[in-house]
C-alpha cells in the first residue's frame, strides 16, 4: 500500500487456535466410530475441511476412502460409513436412500452422520420419516469459524442469505449466535456491541442467552468491540461491480474458500493451478486492496525490482554467489512465480473486462448511484438485455430498480428480460421483489410522498402488522435519502486520485462509499447511534448498542469484530482495512459467506431440477 | 455441672449414658402394645399400625405417623390388605408391605404415592416376614414367603427383584434372619434352628460361627450393627454371641435368659442392647452388662447409639464419647477438664483460674484443651452444657495466638442448627456425628419433606449453602407443594409463587408448572409457565397440556427454530389440515419454516397451503416451478394454464401475459421441432430466434418477431450478430439498408471487426453519426494495432489500455 499503517495500531489475535479446536473435535468424532470407515463429505465442505485437516490426518484416524457427496448411489465396500454434511434436508434424504438401499440388499453397515455446524430437528424428522432413525447415529461438529486470513473468518454458509432474508427461515439465527459465542469464549469478553438489522438483533439475543447459560471466566479481552450488520441493510454495495484487485479477482475467477483456480489463460501454460490468496502471498498482500488501475503500475515496478535483485548476481564472486543462492534466490524465485501469476491474472481480467464494456458498465452504475442520466442508463441496460450479454446483468438492473422505478420502465424491462432469458425468471423477479430488491413505484406517487407516508407508519407502533407489511416497501426506496444524509456519493466535480485514496470511496473508483462501512465508521465515531436517528429510521430500525460494564482496554477496544449476516464482499473488507489504517483500528470480518453481485443474484434464482 | 456424670454407667472401660430426648407429645391410650412400629434412623419419623391383624371392615386398623417427638403428622384407617411390616425409606417415605407382596408407598403426611409388587408368586404364597434395609444403593426390601423363598429388592426406586436360591431343609419362616450388605453385595443371613446360612444371588452357604456353644438347638434372634460390621446372635440356651459380620472373630459368650430384641450401637467397643419386657440390657465385649429397668419400648438403631422410644418418652442410649469422658470424668486431669475448671473459676472471679491455666500451658496443651472443649460441646445434648463448654473454649482461645478459629466457628453454627431442629416442634433429634454423616443437603431435604420451609431457608442462609443446593431447592419444593393447595385460587397461588421464587437461580417454573398440571390445574400451570424464562422448557409442557397455539407462539418467541419445528410437527399430527394451516397462518415464522420443509419434502402440501391462504401469486409461482417438472408438453401446458389462471386471480396481468406467451412459444417450438427437428423446446424467445436465424429459418424468426412484439432493437441485434457470425456480408449490407437501423451503425462496425473484417467494417463507418465516429474509427484502427503487438510488448498494451480507459471515462 502506498502509505503504511499507523504505528499504534493493535496486533490482531491469533486465529490458528480456531483451526486446532475444530480439528481436535473432528478427530474426536471420527474416533467415536472406531475401525476403518469411508467418509462422505458434502461438496461445499471439501475446501473448508481442507483448511482444517488434510487427507493424511484423516487417514491417521482410520478413514479409509474419501468420497464427495454426489447424490448418487454409493459404491463403497466398507462396512462403516460416515457422512460429514451440512444440515440440509436434501442431503439427509440422500443418506436415507443409501441406507435403505443397503437394507434392501440385505447389507448391514454402521452409519454415522456428522452434521456441521449443528443439526436441525427437521433433519432428524426426515431420518424418522424414512424409517432409519435407529440405524444411524448422529453427531454435531461445532465447526463454526474458519479463519480464511489473518482478519477474515468465514462461516461458509452461503444459504444463510437466501434462507434468512428471502424465505424468512430463521433456523440459522442460532448458528450465528453460537458462532459469536464461540468467538466470544476465546477472544472476549466484549465490552461494546453495536448492531443493526432484525437478524443481527436476533443473533445478538441468541448469543446473550448462550452466554447466560454457560459459565463465565474472567479473561483478558483480545477483541473488545463487536458490530453486527444484516446484509439487507445494504444491498447496494454488493450489487456494484468490484474494482479493487481482490474483489475483481473474486468477480471474475471466483475465490472459493480463500483459494482461486487460475485457468490456462492466466498461467500461460496448458494447465490451471490453484492459488491460495491471503496475506502469506507477499505480492498479493500488497495489491489486494488497491484499485485496479494502480495494480499494473505496481506490478511492473515490482518486476523491475525483481530484475535488479536478479541482476545483483552479476559480478559476484563465488562466495557471494553461494550466499545469494542459499539465502535470497529461493525467495526471489517464489516472488517471481507469484508476480507472473498476478500479472497473468491482471491481463486476463483486463481482456475479459474490455470485452464486456466494463467501463460502460461502471459508468452506468455510478450514474445510477448518483441518480443522474437515468435515461441513458435504461437504454444501456436495455441494450445489454437485448444483446444477451449475461444474465447476471440483472445486477445493474436491480440496482436501478432498487433506487425506484416507474411502472412503465419496469414492465418493459421485465418483458425484455424474460424474452432474453426465459419465462422461469418470473420466479426470480418474484424473489427479488420479495427480498425488496425490486421496487415498483405506484403511479402518481413521488418518492418523497412514499417516504413520508411510510415513515409515519413505521413510527406508529400501534400500526403493528401493517407496519411490517409496508416497512419492506418503505425501506427500499430510501437509498437516495440515505445517500444524501450520509453523503455516500462524493461530489463528482473534484478529481479523485485513486493512488492516494481520501476515503473509502476509492474502492468504487471514488464514486460511492459503501453504506455498510460508512455506518460502521459513523457508529464507531459517535460511540453509538446518537445523531443517526434519521438514518436508522430510513433503514427500518432494529439498531442497538450495548456497553458492558468492563474495564475498557485500549488495545482490545480498537480491535473490532464486524459480523456480516448474509455475507460481505471483498470490497467491503478492503474499505474496512482502509478505515482501520486511517483511524488506528484493526477490523476482523466475521461473515456467513463471501459474496459478490453474481452470488447475490444467483441466490435469487429458483433452480428447478 | 457436677451432675453430668449422674446418668453414666460403666461398661468395661467405657461409659454408657441414657439421655432424654423428648417427652413424647403423642397420646397413646394403649401404649405400644399390639402395634406394628417403624421408626426411621437419623431422628426419623415413627409409624404405628394399630392392631394390624384386625380385618373386619367395621373396625379397621389405624395407621398413624408421628414425628420423632410425637407430633402427629397423619392418621387414617388402613383400608388395604393386611400389613406384615412397616419401614421407612431414606427419603422419609413410608413403606407398607402387605401380605400379598404389594408394597404401598406413602409420604410423611400419609398421602399415597405409588405401589409396587414383590412378584407374582408372592400373591399365592403370602409374605411371612419382611424387612426394610438401607444400603449405599438406597432403600431395599426383603421378604420371605410362605414357600420359604427369599426375594430381595436392593433399591425400591430402581426396582429389580431378585429371587434368592432355596434354603435346604427350611420349612416355613426361619427362626430368625437379617439382611447384610457386604462387599457391594446384599445377602441374607438366616438361622434355621441351630444352622446358619448365608444366601446370596446364586448360592446358599451353610456357615458356623466359631465358638458358638454346641448345645445350642436354636438361634432365636440375630442383629446386625448399623454399619453392617458386627453381628449378634442370641440362642435358646440364653447365650449371646457377638462377632464380626463375616462370622470370623468370636468375641464373647454371655449367659442370659430370654431376649426380645437386640440392637447394637456403634462405639469404641462393640456392644449389644438387649431388650426384654421390662428390662433393657447393654452387653459389652468384656462380659460386663448394664441393666435398665424399663417399660415396654421400641429400639431404633442409630449411627452412634440407640433411640429408645416408649409410650411416654424417648431416650438416646449411647456410649459417652471419649472426649466427653475425658472432660467430665470425675477427677479427670485431661487438658479440656482443666480448661473447663479454669473458666468456671474465672467466672467466679477467682485467681485459681490462672493456676489452672498455667498448669495447662506448662504442658503446652492449651490448644488440645480448646479442641477438646469444642468437640465435647458438639456431642452434648443439653444446651447449657454446650454453652459452658464453648465459653470455656472461647476463654482458652484468648491465650492462644495462632489457633485457627474455624472448628470453633463451625461447631457453633452447626450446634445452632442442631438445636433448632431438635426442638420438639420440628422433632429431628440428631446427634452431631449423625448430622456430619447425613450432611446439610440431606438435612435440608428432611426439613423440606416435613414442610418446614422457612426453617430450611433460614438454615441454608445461615450456613451459607450455595443457592442452587440450598434456598433454590427449598423454594422449588415449596412451590411444588404450594400448587397442590386446593383451597387457593389460581391467581393467588401464581402470585404467591412468583413473589417468593422470583428470579432465584436454579428454580424452574416449568417444573413447578408440571407439578400443577399433574394435580389437574392446567390454568395455574399456564400462569406459572409465563414466568419461565427459557422457552425450551415451556414448550414441551404446553404441548402436553394441549395448548398447542400457545406452545407455538412461545416457541416462535424463543427464536429457536428447532423448537418451532417440534411444535409444528406435533400440530401437523394432532390437528386436521384446515386448523393446522390456520394456526400456521398466524405465525409467519413457523409458516415460512414449514414452507421451506414442504418445498423439499411435500410439494403438494405447499400447494394446499397457498390455496388455503388464497395466495394466488405464490400459487402461480408454484405452478410455474411445477411446470418444469412435467416431462410431457401437454401436461406442462396445462400446469402453465393453471399458473395463468392464478396470476389473473392475483391481478398480476403482466405475469399472466408472460406465461401465456410462454405457452404460445412452447407450442410454436413444438411445431417447428416436429417439422424441422430444430430442437427448440424450452429455449427462451431470444434463444429460439437465435437458433432459427442460425438455421437460416429467417421467415419463422420474422414470425416470432412480429407475434411476440419483439422490440426492433433486439431483433436488429440478433440478426446483425447472426449474419456476421455466418459471415454473410452481402446479406448484412442488404439488411443495413432495409430501413434505418434502430441500434445505429456502430454495432455494425463492431461485429465486423470482431470477425476481423476491416473491409466490411469500413463500409459502415460513414453511416455512424458524428458523436460516435471517433469510437468507430478507433475500433477499426485500434483493433489493428492491438492485433499486431499483442504478442510482443506487454508494457505497451498496458499503457494503451490505460489510455483507452481514460478515453472512455472522459
Amino acid at each position: 500500500m502506498a502509505h503504511s499503517a499507523r504505528r499504534d495500531s493493535p496486533e490482531l489475535p491469533d486465529f490458528s487456535v480456531l483451526k486446532r479446536l475444530a480439528r481436535d473435535q473432528l478427530i474426536y468424532l471420527l474416533e467415536q466410530l472406531p475401525g476403518k470407515k469411508d467418509l462422505f463429505i458434502e461438496a461445499d465442505l471439501m475446501s473448508p475441511l481442507d483448511r482444517i485437516a488434510n487427507v493424511s490426518t484423516l487417514k491417521q484416524h482410520e478413514v479409509d476412502k474419501l468420497y464427495k457427496v454426489e447424490y448418487k448411489p454409493v459404491v463403497s465396500t466398507s462396512d462403516q460409513l460416515c457422512f460429514l454434511i451440512r444440515p440440509r434436508i436434501q442431503t439427509v434424504k440422500w443418506v436415507c436412500d443409501v441406507v435403505n438401499a443397503d437394507k434392501a440388499a440385505g447389507k448391514f453397515k454402521r452409519y454415522k452422520i456428522i452434521f456441521t455446524p449443528q443439526k436441525f430437528y427437521a433433519c432428524e424428522t426426515v431420518l424418522e420419516e424414512q424409517g432409519i432413525f435407529g440405524d444411524v447415529s448422529t453427531d454435531e461438529w461445532a465447526f463454526y469459524l474458519l479463519p480464511l486470513d489473518e482478519d477474515i473468518i468465514n462461516l461458509e454458509l452461503p444459504e444463510f442469505f437466501r434462507d434468512n432474508f428471502l424465505e424468512g427461515d430463521q433456523r440459522w439465527v442460532r448458528t450465528g449466535g453460537s458462532a459469536l459465542h464461540l468467538f466470544h469464549s476465546i477472544y472476549g469478553p466484549f465490552s461494546k456491541v453495536y448492531g443493526i438489522g432484525r437478524c443481527s438483533k436476533m443473533v445478538y439475543e441468541s448469543w446473550r442467552e448462550q452466554v447466560k447459560e454457560g459459565e463465565q471466566k474472567a479473561r483478558q479481552a483480545e477483541v473488545g468491540t463487536v458490530f453486527l450488520i444484516d446484509r439487507d441493510v445494504d444491498f447496494v454495495t454488493p450489487l456494484c461491480s468490484q474494482v479493487v484487485y481482490e474483489g475483481l479477482v473474486d468477480d471474475i475467477f471466483r475465490i472459493k474458500c480463500g483459494c482461486v483456480e487460475f485457468g490456462p489463460d492466466v498461467t500461460s501454460s496448458d494447465k490451471s493451478i490453484k492459488v491460495m490468496l491471503n496475506s502469506q502471498d507477499k505480492v498479493f498482500n500488497e495489491i489486494r486492496n488497491e484499485h485496479f488501475s494502480n495494480v499494473f503500475g505496481f506490478l511492473s515496478q515490482k518486476a523491475r525490482n525483481l530484475q535488479t535483485a536478479y541482476d545483483k548476481r552479476r559480478g559476484m564472486d563465488i562466495k557471494q554467489m553461494k550466499t545469494f543462492v542459499s539465502e535470497e534466490l529461493k525467495g526471489l524465485k517464489q516472488e517471481h512465480r507469484l508476480l507472473s501469476l498476478h500479472i497473468g491474472a491482471s491481463e486476463s481480467m483486463m481482456k475479459k473486462k474490455t470485452k464486456q464494456d466494463f467501463q460502460e458498465l461502471l459508468k452506468t452504475e455510478h450514474s445510477l448511484l448518483e441518480g443522474f442520466e437515468i435515461r441513458e442508463c435504461i437504454s444501456f441496460i436495455e441494450e445489454h438485455i437485448n444483446r444477451q450479454v449475461s444474465y447476471l446483468k440483472l445486477c445493474p438492473l436491480s440496482l436501478y430498480f432498487f433506487t425506484g422505478l416507474l411502472p412503465k420502465d419496469y414492465r418493459s424491462l421485465k418483458a425484455q428480460y424474460l424474452q432474453s432469458y426465459g419465462v422461469d425468471h418470473l420466479l426470480t423477479f418474484a424473489n427479488l421483489k420479495q427480498l425488496g430488491l425490486l421496487v415498483e413505484q405506484q403511479p402518481g406517487e413521488t418518492l418523497t410522498v412514499m417516504e413520508s407516508k411510510m415513515g409515519k407508519l413505521v413510527n406508529d407502533k400501534t400500526a403493528g402488522k401493517l407496519t411490517d407489511a409496508f416497512s419492506s416497501l418503505a425501506k427500499k426506496s430510501n437509498f437516495r435519502a440515505l445517500s444524501r444524509r450520509l453523503s455516500l456519493v462524493p461530489k463528482s466535480d473534484e478529481e479523485y486520485d485513486l493512488r492516494v485514496p481520501r476515503d473509502m470511496a476509492y474502492i468504487f473508483s471514488g464514486a460511492y462509499i459503501p453504506l455498510s462501512c460508512k455506518l460502521i465508521e459513523q457508529v464507531l465515531e459517535r460511540d453509538g447511534w446518537t445523531g443517526l436517528e434519521e438514518v436508522t429510521r430510513l433503514l427500518n430500525g432494529h439498531e442497538f448498542a450495548v456497553t458492558a460494564d468492563l474495564r475498557p482496554q485500549s488495545d482490545a477496544q480498537r480491535i473490532i469484530l464486524v459480523m456480516f449476516l448474509g455475507g460481505c464482499t471483498f470490497s467491503e473488507i478492503s474499505a474496512l482495512r482502509f478505515l482501520g489504517r486511517e483511524r488506528g483500528y484493526k477490523f476482523i470480518v466475521l461473515t456467513t459467506a463471501i459474496t459478490n453481485s453474481a452470488r447475490l443474484i444467483e441466490a435469487m434464482l429458483d433452480n428447478h431440477v | 455441672m457436677a451432675f453430668i456424670t449422674a446418668n453414666w454407667n460403666p461398661l468395661g472401660e467405657a461409659f454408657y449414658r441414657k439421655t432424654e430426648l423428648y417427652e413424647m407429645c403423642w397420646n397413646l391410650r394403649d401404649g405400644l402394645r399390639d402395634c406394628l412400629v417403624a421408626a426411621a434412623p437419623y431422628g426419623g419419623p415413627i409409624a404405628l399400625l394399630r392392631e394390624p391383624h384386625r380385618r373386619s371392615p367395621s373396625s379397621r386398623p389405624q395407621l398413624e405417623i408421628y414425628s420423632a417427638s410425637g407430633n402427629s403428622l397423619a392418621s387414617f384407617p388402613w383400608k388395604s390388605g393386611p400389613v406384615v411390616q412397616l419401614g421407612w425409606t431414606v427419603n422419609d417415605e413410608l413403606l407398607c408391605i402387605q401380605e400379598d407382596g404389594t408394597v404401598l408407598i406413602y409420604d410423611l403426611f400419609g398421602s399415597f404415592k405409588r405401589h409396587f409388587s414383590m412378584g407374582q408368586e408372592v400373591v399365592q404364597s403370602q409374605v411371612l416376614e419382611a424387612k426394610v434395609f438401607h444400603s449405599p444403593y438406597g432403600t431395599g426390601v426383603a421378604i420371605v414367603t410362605g414357600s420359604s423363598r427369599f426375594t430381595l429388592a436392593t433399591n425400591i426406586d430402581d426396582l429389580k427383584l431378585r429371587r434368592l436360591p432355596e434354603v435346604p431343609g427350611l420349612q416355613g419362616a426361619p427362626s430368625c434372619w437379617a439382611v447384610l450388605t457386604q462387599d457391594r453385595q446384599t445377602k441374607v443371613l438366616l438361622a434355621n434352628g441351630a444352622d446358619l446360612f448365608i444366601l446370596d444371588n446364586t448360592s446358599c452357604t451353610a456357615v458356623s460361627p466359631p465358638g458358638l456353644s454346641p448345645q445350642v438347638s436354636s438361634i432365636v434372634h440375630m442383629s446386625v450393627s448399623f454399619s453392617y460390621k458386627y453381628l449378634a446372635l442370641f440362642t435358646d440356651t440364653g447365650h449371646l454371641w457377638t462377632g464380626s459380620a463375616h462370622l470370623q472373630v468370636s468375641q464373647s459368650a454371655l449367659c442370659l435368659s430370654s431376649m426380645w430384641g437386640c440392637r447394637r450401637p456403634k462405639s469404641q467397643q462393640p456392644s449389644v442392647v438387649l431388650m426384654w419386657d421390662r428390662l433393657l440390657l447393654v452387653a459389652g465385649v468384656c462380659n460386663d452388662i448394664i441393666q435398665y429397668p424399663h417399660r415396654p419400648c421400641v429400639c431404633v438403631g442409630e449411627l452412634d447409639g440407640v433411640r429408645v422410644v416408649s409410650s411416654s418418652r424417648q431416650e438416646l442410649l449411647q456410649e459417652v464419647p471419649l472426649v466427653c469422658q475425658e472432660i467430665f470424668k470425675i477427677a479427670s486431669m485431661a487438658p479440656g477438664a482443666l480448661l473447663l475448671e479454669a473458666h468456671r473459676e474465672y467466672e467466679k472471679c477467682s485467681q485459681k483460674a490462672d493456676e489452672y491455666l498455667r498448669e495447662i500451658k506448662e504442658q503446652s496443651m492449651l490448644g488440645e484443651a480448646v479442641r477438646q472443649c469444642v468437640e465435647a460441646a458438639g456431642h452434648e445434648y443439653d444446651i447449657q452444657t454446650q454453652k459452658t463448654l464453648l465459653r470455656a473454649a472461647s476463654f482458652g482461645k484468648c491465650f492462644l495466638t495462632d489457633f485457627s478459629p474455624d472448628s470453633f466457628v463451625a461447631t457453633c453454627r452447626e450446634l445452632r442448627v442442631l438445636n433448632a431442629v431438635r426442638e420438639a416442634g420440628v422433632g429431628l433429634p440428631l446427634t452431631h456425628s449423625q448430622f456430619k454423616q447425613m450432611t446439610v443437603q440431606v438435612l435440608i431435604d428432611r426439613l423440606v419433606y416435613r414442610q418446614f420451609y422457612p426453617l430450611a431457608i433460614e438454615i441454608c442462609r445461615y450456613l451459607k449453602t450455595p443457592d442452587y443446593q440450598g434456598v433454590s431447592r427449598v423454594l422449588k419444593h415449596w412451590a411444588s407443594c404450594k400448587v397442590q393447595q386446593k383451597d387457593l385460587s389460581d391467581e393467588a397461588i401464581a402470585r404467591a409463587v412468583c413473589l417468593k421464587v422470583g428470579d432465584s437461580a436454579g428454580v424452574s417454573y416449568s417444573h413447578i408448572a408440571a407439578k400443577a398440571y399433574e394435580c389437574g390445574r392446567t390454568e395455574l400451570a399456564i400462569k406459572l409457565l409465563d414466568y419461565e424464562a427459557r422457552s425450551g422448557e415451556q414448550v414441551p409442557l404446553l404441548l402436553k397440556m394441549k395448548r398447542s397455539q400457545l406452545a407455538l407462539s412461545k416457541a416462535v418467541e424463543s427464536g429457536d427454530t428447532d423448537l418451532v419445528y417440534t411444535v409444528v410437527t406435533y400440530l401437523k399430527n394432532e390437528m386436521n389440515r384446515g386448523d393446522f394451516f390456520m394456526t400456521l397462518r398466524n405465525q409467519p415464522v413457523a409458516l415460512s419454516l414449514y414452507r421451506q420443509f414442504c418445498k423439499l419434502q411435500e410439494q403438494d402440501t405447499l400447494k394446499d397451503l397457498y390455496n388455503q391462504d388464497d395466495d394466488h401469486q405464490e400459487l402461480a409461482n408454484y405452478y410455474v416451478t411445477a411446470s418444469y417438472r412435467e416431462k410431457r408438453l401437454e401436461s406442462r401446458l396445462s400446469v402453465l394454464q393453471s399458473a395463468v389462471d392464478e396470476y389473473n386471480k392475483a391481478k398480476n396481468e403482466f405475469a399472466a401475459k408472460a406465461t401465456e406467451d410462454e405457452m404460445r412459444l412452447l407450442r410454436f417450438q413444438r411445431k417447428l421441432d416436429d417439422e424441422k427437428g430444430a430442437g427448440l423446446l424450452g429455449l427462451s424467445l431470444q434463444a429460439t430466434m437465435e437458433a432459427l436465424l442460425a438455421l437460416g429459418l429467417h421467415k419463422q424468426a420474422e414470425q416470432l418477431y412480429r407475434d411476440f412484439r419483439v422490440p426492433d432493437k433486439r431483433y436488429w441485434w440478433l440478426k446483425l450478430k447472426s449474419l456476421a457470425e455466418k459471415e454473410e456480408w452481402e446479406e448484412l449490407e442488404k439488411f443495413s439498408k432495409s430501413k434505418k437501423s434502430p441500434i445505429g451503425y456502430l454495432p455494425f462496425v463492431e461485429v465486423c471487426m470482431k470477425r476481423h473484417n476491416k473491409h466490411e467494417a469500413k463500409k459502415y463507418v460513414s453511416k455512424v453519426p458524428p458523436e460516435q465516429k471517433v469510437k468507430a474509427h478507433l475500433a477499426v484502427g485500434d483493433g489493428a494495432v492491438l492485433a499486431r503487438c499483442s504478442a510482443s510488448d506487454r508494457l505497451l498494451i498496458d499503457k494503451l489500455n490505460r489510455a483507452r480507459a481514460t478515453a472512455t471515462k472522459k
